[in-house]
């Protein structure tokens, strides 16, 4: 069998090498996006390393109750004299995950029928994109409000509803990407070679639809943060046991007039981990030079 | 033009239709069994029964369907299962205002920071009131606005004690009482919103600003101030238009978690406490009514941007 390298023009239009170093570039000089990695590298560290380096079980209760930063307790204490910080460190494991898998999820079934609909067209394409306008019917939070509402609150179903709130965002860009590049000769020369459909979308076309699709699921991950936090602080999040950020700030919310803590520290820890990613995110579409019309 | 617009106004018919088809069905999907959710532990099998009657759930779901269908079309949403079995309708009727004069207020609260914003950061492009800007837009956007609520209640409510830290007064009360409720819970929604404005108007200036015309109203000997309000800022308006039904959606979203923390009885909170109650009868008109004000949005956003736009064709 011949090597496909040989037979695999690359699109004149599309540079592949200097990619690299235009990323090296952007990123050396954006201290937005430098701030962004170091932050979030910090957080990621810090939710990898909970479990060692949590000072209390961040479900302990003392009689230490709402006790303001110390020495002791480095972000004070809440009404149940549980420790802030061990708290919000290990919230940072849920947000985080939380974010990561519910972009995956969205992110692999909304490609797939974005490039279905736009790969094959037709009955496909338009059964796709009917049901993409339906969803685009509904506000995202609503959809994800809707979704734990019938189907109950827990980690799995929160990602699920999320993910599926995300699917058309996706799906959409997906679609335009594939609908542009099929016209590429270097999608026929595959295809005069005989290729399988399959093929030729996985290792022609999506290859080459992948800078928008990447920005769009940095900008997805802060905001699938976001969305959890809002579910867990309406109380439809995770689970009533498990500290996360949102949990956390509904929990201290009506303390605040005594315990200002209670209300500052986890919405900051939000706050940076979302910064961090769009300040990363928008380096990003710099360096893939994906303009906001593709989005 | 009255093609386009009746094309339009049929296309959101339809989708009215398939929301509502899509918000019956999925609350059928409720694992298990929907009535002992509804019920909780304490539903005796009288108790059961009348629900499973009063529901009409002892019928074919066609039959529910297109039962349910008719009454949604009467403005008959069904009543609440829950407290004093209050018709859905007016439960929503009650909370409406409130949610519009949140979202409304949050609209101008984002106008007022988003127009100088963005004018400013495009006609002052890398100066330094442009980087705090794009910084202001940056923090806007990660900021929760649950959280943004609870720092403006730590603030102005719990320690300088000018605001009201809950709760909600009609317009009929009086301006003041109505405003004073409304205008934290309004920052918290309206500075997110106006993070995205500011930078959508601030990339359209940018863009109005190289267009010929700007340069034939500078050799005019037009002054400044002229040039930038009445010729370029128009026109940077109209990519802004579009953005402002999605924005919607923010809005809409914004005031379903803000209206929690400031104990606002609006749509938002009458979702949300339906959730809690597992008052599904609530739950399902709540989205439906906050989808048709997205969908109907949106619909206007695309007539209002025809008849802004002359350059728009209606084929």
């Amino acid at each position: 069998m011949m090597t496909d390298a040989t037979l695999e023009p690359i699109p004149a239009d599309i540079p592949q090498a200097p990619k690299r170093s235009r990323m090296r570039s952007v990123f050396s000089k954006d201290r937005k996006a430098q701030f962004g990695i170091i932050v979030l590298g910090l957080f990621i560290l810090g939710a990898l390393l909970a479990p060692l380096i949590a000072p209390y079980d961040p479900n302990e209760m003392t009689l230490d109750m709402m006790g303001s930063p110390s020495g002791e307790h480095i972000l004070g204490t809440d009404d149940l004299g549980r420790d802030l910080f061990s708290r919000i460190l290990w919230g940072t494991q849920i947000s985080l995950f939380v974010g990561v898998a519910t972009v995956a999820i969205s992110l692999f079934f909304g490609v797939l029928l974005g490039v279905l609909a736009g790969y094959y067209g037709g009955w496909i394409d338009m059964i796709i994109m009917r049901y993409i306008d339906l969803q685009w019917a509904f506000p995202n939070f609503i959809i994800a409000v809707y979704l734990v509402a019938v189907f109950g609150t827990g980690l799995l179903n929160v990602i699920v509803a999320i993910a599926l709130a995300f699917l058309d965002d996706f799906a959409r860009i997906a679609r335009s990407m594939v609908l542009t590049l099929k016209e590429e000769q270097f999608v026929d020369a595959a295809r005069v070679q005989g290729f399988s459909d399959i093929r030729i979308m996985v290792f022609h076309i999506l290859p080459n639809a992948m800078a928008p699709i990447i920005v769009q699921a940095t900008v997805s991950v802060s905001y699938a943060i976001l969305g959890e936090a809002s579910l867990s602080f309406l109380g439809l999040g995770v689970s009533a046991d498990t500290p996360t950020w949102g949990l956390i700030l509904a929990d201290g919310r009506s303390f605040i007039s005594q315990a200002w803590w209670l209300g500052v520290y986890p919405g900051l820890a939000i706050m940076l981990v979302v910064l961090s990613i769009n300040f990363i995110g928008d380096a990003l579409r710099d360096a893939l030079d994906v303009r906001d019309a593709d989005i | 033009m009255a093609a386009y617009i009746l094309r339009r106004l049929i296309g959101a018919a339809l989708v009215m239709i398939a929301v509502a088809t899509l918000v019956f069905f999925m609350l059928r999907l409720v694992p298990g069994d929907p009535i002992a959710a509804m019920l909780a532990e304490a539903g005796s099998d009288e108790a059961r029964e009348a629900l499973t009657r009063k529901l009409g759930f002892d019928q074919p779901l066609i039959v529910q369907y297109f039962k349910w269908f008719g009454n949604m079309l009467q403005g008959d949403l069904g009543a609440s299962i829950y407290g004093s079995n209050q018709p859905v309708s007016k439960i929503i009727v009650e909370a409406l205002p409130r949610t519009l004069s949140l979202a409304f207020l949050s609209f101008v609260i984002a106008l007022i920071i988003a127009i100088p914003a963005g004018i400013i950061a495009a006609t002052r492009k890398n100066s330094a009131a442009d980087t705090a800007v794009s910084l202001f837009a940056f923090l806007g956007l990660s900021m929760p606005d649950f959280w943004l609520a609870i720092l403006l209640i730590i603030v102005f409510a719990a320690n300088l004690q000018w605001l009201p830290a809950i709760g909600y007064e009609p317009l009929s009360a009086g301006l003041w009482p109505w405003l004073s409720h409304l205008i934290l819970p309004s920052i918290a929604i309206g500075t997110g919103f106006s993070a995205i404005i500011a930078r959508m108007i601030r990339s359209a200036m940018l863009e109005v600003l190289n267009a010929d015309y700007m340069r034939t109203a500078a050799s005019k000997g037009l002054p400044t101030r002229i040039i930038l309000l009445r010729h370029a800022f128009p026109n940077a308006l109209i990519p802004v238009i579009t953005v402002i039904g999605i924005a919607f959606a923010l809005l809409i979203s914004g005031a379903v978690v803000v209206e929690n923390v400031f104990a606002i009885k609006g749509l938002g909170r009458v979702l949300i406490q339906g959730i809690q109650n597992r008052d599904y009868p609530v739950v399902q008109g709540a989205v439906l009514v906050v989808s048709a004000f997205f969908v109907l949005s949106n619909l206007l956003v695309d007539l209002l941007y025809a008849v802004i736009d002359p350059r728009i064709r209606y084929s």
